[in-house]
């Protein structure tokens, strides 16, 4: 009983706290870690994850390149799409802004591996050209972006995808994906930054506050968006997603036409 | 026949997709009304007041190499991205329908050609 009220009244402090800091907070900014805001050993643990996730997507991608063009088309799109939701700020119910993730097209089309690959251009472009992440923080940001996330998407997309209608699959495997993200954006920070009182899990208790909430319904317009993107490749692209593995044209367009 | 294969093929059903539209709509315009009066700063922004707040005095140990000259030109490389992104999409979605529209219509043209070579 005493540890629930504790930790509600927790939330609710770091609620406050985040939405007092946001009227104060003039400079706009991105919601990965900042340059200068991880501590050195933390970077290179960071990276040190990171490094086989990449590896594994190099591979992956340079069999895809050596494979058909036309997969290699679709793997454009998958950044291309990373690169327009990562580059919108969208308002969200706690009153300040954040940006979806964009993985979830990648995981569903070529799995985590890959979109570790495709998360890290986009980080690196973001972190040298908008100051936004940083480059020291490029691993760590990329494990929660590129790597965690997609991973949970991943998860949720092949328990769903036989399962469940496909909109559905695709709705949840993005929400798992993007929620993840700032998840452990949240973990990373508060084990980095344990608080006096109570350690790392009252800093966790502060930092999802701050990132998770925001993200929900930012989660849910990238589901949406992720599901609208996957069905008119269905319609225009049937043969590329049947390459990938893709189940079935999704319901709409290819059963009229038939 | 051949004209109700390419009418179903002008991809028009659209299906769920005006509604998938409008809940994304609502999703962003719905704060914006809920939260009159806030300024809807970045997430990162609190995250970086929370660590000042466990940390009293953080100094972030090393500096961004280059950083965009004011909010106008920040959002201007945002767009950039979101532009070259958003026409590369449209570049790939347009080239699978004309490439589709153009398998469609090989058949009928293959046809109307025996057509022609048999009425001679």
């Amino acid at each position: 009983m005493e540890p629930m009220r504790q930790a509600r009244s927790l939330t609710g402090r770091a609620l406050l706290g985040g939405c007092l800091f946001l009227i104060s907070a003039r400079q706009a900014g991105a919601m990965h870690i900042m340059e200068g805001f991880l501590p050195p050993e933390w970077c290179g643990f960071w990276f040190l994850a990171a490094l086989p996730f990449w590896l594994a997507g190099y591979r992956r991608i340079k069999s895809i390149v050596a494979r058909r063009q036309e997969t290699l088309m679709l793997l454009g799109v998958a950044g291309a799409y990373i690169f327009v939701l990562s580059a919108l700020k969208i308002p969200s119910v706690t009153g300040s802004c954040s940006h979806p993730t964009g993985t979830g097209l990648g995981v569903i089309l070529f799995g985590p591996a890959v979109v570790s690959i495709l998360s890290a251009i986009v980080l690196f472009f973001q972190a040298l050209m908008l100051a936004h992440g940083g480059l020291t923080t490029l691993g760590a940001n990329t494990v929660a972006m590129g790597i965690a996330g997609p991973l949970l998407g991943w998860l949720f997309w092949r328990i769903l995808r036989r399962r469940a209608p496909e909109g559905v699959a695709v709705f949840m495997a993005t929400m798992a994906a993007d929620l993840s993200t700032y998840f452990v954006t949240a973990v990373q920070l508060a084990a980095a930054y344990p608080a006096r009182e109570g350690g790392v899990g009252r800093s966790l208790v502060t930092f999802l506050g701050i990132f998770a909430v925001t993200q929900i319904p930012l989660a849910l317009i990238e589901g949406f968006l992720t599901v609208l993107i996957v069905r008119s490749l269905g319609r225009n692209a049937p043969e590329t997603l049947a390459l990938l593995g893709v189940p079935e044209t999704p319901s709409g367009a290819g059963e009229e036409a038939a | 026949m051949e004209s109700s294969i390419s009418k179903n093929h002008l991809g028009l059903s659209l299906g769920k997709n005006p509604l998938l539209v409008a809940a994304v709509l609502i999703l962003v315009v719905a704060p914006l009304y809920v939260r009159r009066g806030a300024d809807f700063a970045g997430a990162d922004d609190s995250a970086r007041n929370a660590i000042s707040e466990i940390r009293p005095g953080y100094q972030p140990w090393i500096k961004p190499l280059w950083e965009p000259p004011g909010g106008e030109i920040a959002s201007l490389l945002f767009s950039l991205q979101s532009a070259a992104g958003a026409g590369f999409i449209g570049y790939y979605f347009g080239l699978q329908r004309g490439r589709r529209k153009a398998a469609e219509n090989r058949p009928d043209d293959a046809k109307r050609q025996r057509a022609a070579t048999s009425r001679d």
